[in-house]
């Protein structure tokens, strides 16, 4: 290695910590790279280039300005460990989008500490933990989850040694409140809810649920993941939730970058503000100040080691900003509005939706459990949608693990889209009928056809030179 | 510009096909006691202008002061060509890779980034990607956890020369599991954790070791003697490396002679800017052996039906899997689609040059300071690119000077090392040239003659 470093020497350090080999990196020229990697990247089909995605976990449109301001580059280069004298800009960006959320929820208290959705469900049980503990109410060992919820849903409870009681659920995919009551005692730390629901539909008595929860003497965790399905029409504080997660990327734009990073933020009632993740940012006067684990004893404390996902924070600061208070509302009604307009057209050409008889909320779950045409799962109907430029997950509809597709079209889609997307499932209904075996090859138009599934067990996962 | 299509006609229209006479119709379900309230004291929406007119207003109160802190976040060059690529509406709009056949670029480049991973750690394999260091650290842990079933303590040994954050984060999310973090000493000498140490430690049930490399001192660890030490006693060796150190200093695949078992650290050193700390990314290694038990992503090249070369996540590296499904199982792709690039761009010797050159220049600062009365180095051991000194003076009146005159002249340790007395870590990158470099140096000369005398009249705002 030595010899390679022409000029800048290592020579102070002792050989055996020296790495003995170069690690062998490919060893390109800027051209190669750029022109690999922009190859690589048109091997991508991506919303901005033309791929209409209806996927749950929809995100909305990302601007282009919260990239460039994000970027500026006083933004980029402050360290996370700045002074508050050289961080009162940053700061207050982070003061203020704690505002929004406090706004948007109605919660008296929020943190941007959490990376992303996942660590703010951690963080809302682990509160919930720290607000017994300070009770010294040791007892209450149980989390419910109704059972509609996504299988990884547990996991957060029992990452914080809670053990896991499933709560089975009404006939619309709601808690029902009869069977509630009889899950709740004094065992009931808390009960993890979704609403709007993971059934997609609004839960009409989350407002006696949490009467009942905190009579038992347990709390109200809401996954607020589907919040801009009902922001500027519902508040979580109104209907008794004492904690609430958000993923960012969601109602505050934040982008996709073809899986994260992501962002996320929890909000509190009174009686979990001590316990909040820390850090987060407080206003004295005019001043910005940190509220570290040292300042606020009584935190969950932190889950990364500086400040969670800082910079998507500042995106989704000036994608909220420049969306405001109209905005933010007409984005909760024009997903509504779109997500029952497309069930009502699919239901119309013959489809399958769940609970028809119920409102939608802001996405639409179509149950092609019996599809017409032989052997076509529903599997092969999304794969045939990626040659009509749709992109939609299969997903499993719980409890019964069902295939389904789960369509979450955003505010931002138009009628147009949406009728196209209609045409094209009733266009693959009549392949399945007619010609089942393009249906079940499909995609034809991507830069790969359908994957080998047999094959994946043998996939190699490093490159090496011998089996390049 | 709207954010949203639809004219009214369109509206009306959509809103007779559902069979709603208005758009609150459609919400109807939502109880009339809870009110509509919401949204009142939130702000009516600014144009582009506007905002970047505030946006770029506060980025101007943080100026661009000259950086010496380093403590897990380094301030390195990142060629132009890294963030026009990352940021490409076709890798920064694409969709998460459920379907394998749209995603293509983003796959191919996840393998690509876990190959160049593992060339650097020298690791079997490593995983598409995970939060942060310290989220990798966690999710590091609990891999040696489920995978050590030699083991039933859940006893973690843990150096406090480890990233104290880490070490926070790392307790916060893993008490809850009756997992016990042990903290090793360091040698107030050296810096380093001794091997010694650990002779405690021989014949009881341990999980696994925690490596750190170099550690939060800067101060480089006996990893070898470390590592062969767990080797020899069933205790599983989880690394803590930084990722652009490895371009020059032994990697944890080859440490103690068996190699490391799990390796972990943060990712922002290739490619991501410091941004106040995010977002960064975690990336995790293992022997091929552990695949099973490793989170997150990852990605394998495969076949398409026809037998063409293609590329998918591999089912091992489900989320959703019980013996993996972890909090930490997201993944940073934008981060990683820049360290990738960063990667191609530097290659191995691009690398291995600006470590040195950071190395350099961090012992150039500590010479230079070094000469100032009053301050000396506070370890006696080889260090790589971060150094902690000794001053005569409370760090933190010395630090608040030189903020003032736009220089962050290192990280205060006397919040979580108060028994180190008034020191601070400081860390020169290629970045700092002799300039700023020789201003520090004047700056605090100039700071401790005078505080040792009077305070500085001079103080920044908003301090």
């Amino acid at each position: 290695m030595r010899a390679a470093l022409s000029g800048e020497d290592l020579s102070d350090l002792p050989v055996r910590f020296l790495r003995k080999s170069s690690a062998g990196l490919p060893e390109v020229t800027e051209l190669q790279a750029v022109k690999h990697y922009t190859r690589l990247s048109r091997r991508n089909l991506s919303s901005d280039t033309g791929l209409n995605s209806l996927a749950s976990c929809t995100f909305n449109y990302h601007p282009g300005a919260a990239l460039a301001l994000a970027s500026l580059p006083e933004f980029l280069v402050r360290h996370p460990e700045a002074p508050e004298g050289h961080s009162q800009g940053f700061m207050a960006c982070v003061y203020d989008l704690q505002e929004l959320i406090k706004a948007v929820t109605g919660m008296p208290g929020a943190s941007l500490a959490p990376a992303a959705g996942a660590q703010c469900e951690f963080a809302g049980i682990a509160m919930i933990k720290a607000y017994h503990d300070a009770r010294n109410d040791a007892d209450r060992t149980e989390i419910l989850i109704p059972e509609t919820a996504q299988a990884a849903a547990a996991v957060p409870a029992e990452m914080c040694g809670y053990s896991v009681r499933k709560l089975p659920v009404g006939s619309e995919g709601s808690v029902d409140v009869a069977i509630l009551e009889n899950f709740l005692g004094s065992r009931t730390a808390g009960l993890m809810l979704t609403n709007p629901s993971t059934v997609a539909v609004f839960a009409c008595n989350t407002e006696a649920i949490a009467g009942l929860v905190h009579e038992a003497g347990g709390l109200l965790n809401c996954t607020g993941d589907n919040l801009s399905a009902i922001a500027g029409k519902n508040r979580p504080d109104d209907m008794g939730i004492d904690v609430i997660t958000l993923d960012l990327h969601k109602c505050f734009c934040a982008p996709r970058g073809g899986g994260g990073p992501g962002a996320g933020a929890v909000a509190v009632s009174e009686r979990l503000l001590p316990y909040l993740p820390a850090p987060m940012v407080d206003r004295e006067g005019d001043a910005y100040t940190w509220l570290d684990e040292q300042r606020r004893p009584e935190s969950v404390g932190r889950f990364s080691a500086f400040a969670g996902n800082a910079g998507i924070l500042l995106r989704a600061y000036i994608a909220a900003l420049m969306l405001g208070r109209k905005g933010m509302r007409r984005a909760a009604e024009y997903s509504t509005m779109n997500a029952s307009y497309l069930r009502r057209q699919l239901l119309k050409s013959g489809f399958d939706a769940a609970y028809p008889e119920r409102g939608v909320a802001h996405e639409v779950i179509l149950n092609l459990c019996c599809p017409t045409g032989e052997g076509v799962a529903t599997r092969d109907y999304a794969k045939r949608l990626l040659d009509y430029g749709v992109h939609v997950p299969t997903t499993l509809l719980p409890p019964q693990a069902t295939e389904c597709l789960l369509l979450e079209p955003t505010g931002a889609e138009s009628k147009e889209m949406l009728d196209s997307f209609v045409a094209a499932m009733r266009a693959i209904r009549d392949e399945a009928e007619t010609d089942p075996d393009t249906v079940r090859g499909a995609p034809y138009t991507m830069p790969v056809g359908r994957l080998d599934e047999g094959a994946l067990v043998d996939a190699d996962l490093t490159w090496k030179p011998t089996n390049g | 510009m709207p954010f949203f299509p639809h004219t009214e006609a369109e509206v009306r229209e959509m809103l007779n096909a559902v069979g709603a006479n208005s758009i609150n119709d459609l919400f109807d379900e939502i109880p009339q006691n809870l009110g509509w309230g919401g949204l009142a004291t939130f702000p009516a929406a600014r144009s582009e202008l506007e905002v970047s007119q505030l946006m770029s207003a506060r980025a101007r109160l943080d100026g661009a002061p000259s950086c010496f802190i380093g403590a897990g976040a380094y301030d390195h060059h990142i060629p132009a060509a890294v963030w026009q690529i990352a940021t490409r509406d076709e890798f920064y709009s694409a969709c998460t890779p459920h379907h394998a056949e749209a995603n293509q670029g983003t796959l191919q480049l996840i393998y690509e980034f876990q190959s160049m991973m593992a060339a650097l750690t020298a690791m079997d394999l490593c995983n598409g990607s995970l939060h942060d260091g310290a989220s990798a650290l966690v999710a590091a842990i609990l891999m040696a956890v489920r995978v050590n079933h030699k083991s039933v303590s859940r006893r973690i040994l843990v150096p406090k020369s480890l990233h104290p954050a880490y070490r926070r984060v790392a307790d916060n999310i893993l008490h809850h599991q009756g997992i016990v973090l042990e903290q090793l000493p360091y040698d107030a000498k050296g810096g380093h954790t001794d091997p010694a140490v650990l002779q405690g430690y021989i014949g009881q049930d341990i999980t696994a070791l925690v490596i750190p490399q170099p550690n939060f001192f800067g101060v480089l660890e006996e990893a070898d003697a470390l590592a062969g030490w767990a080797q020899a006693n069933n205790v599983l060796t989880i690394a803590v490396v930084n990722p652009l150190a490895l371009s020059v200093l032994s990697p944890p695949g080859s440490w103690g002679g068996q190699g490391a078992d799990i390796c972990c650290g943060e990712g922002q050193p290739l490619g991501v800017p410091l941004s106040s700390g995010g977002p960064y990314f975690g990336f995790l290694g293992c022997r091929r052996a552990l695949l099973r038990q490793m989170p997150g992503w990852i990605a394998g090249r495969t076949r398409d039906r026809t037998g063409q070369t293609a590329y998918s996540l591999i089912p091992q590296a489900s989320d959703q899997s019980p013996g993996t499904a972890s909090i930490f199982g997201s993944q940073q792709a934008s981060a990683v689609t820049a360290a990738t690039v960063h990667m191609a761009l530097m290659g191995a010797e691009g690398l291995a040059q600006t470590a040195a050159k950071c190395h350099a220049n961090t012992r150039r600062l500590a010479e230079k300071l070094c000469s100032i009365p009053g301050v000396a180095l506070k370890f006696d051991r080889p260090v790589f690119h971060e150094q902690v000194l000794a001053l005569p003076l409370r760090a933190q009146g010395v630090l608040r000077t030189l903020a003032a005159h736009n220089i962050l002249g290192g990280l205060d340790l006397s919040r979580d090392y108060p028994e180190l007395g008034n020191a601070i870590l400081v860390c020169a990158t290629e970045r700092r040239t002799c300039e700023e470099i020789d201003s520090f140096a004047g700056k605090l000369e100039r700071a401790i003659r005078l505080q040792a005398g009077a305070p500085c009249q001079l103080q920044p705002n908003n301090w």
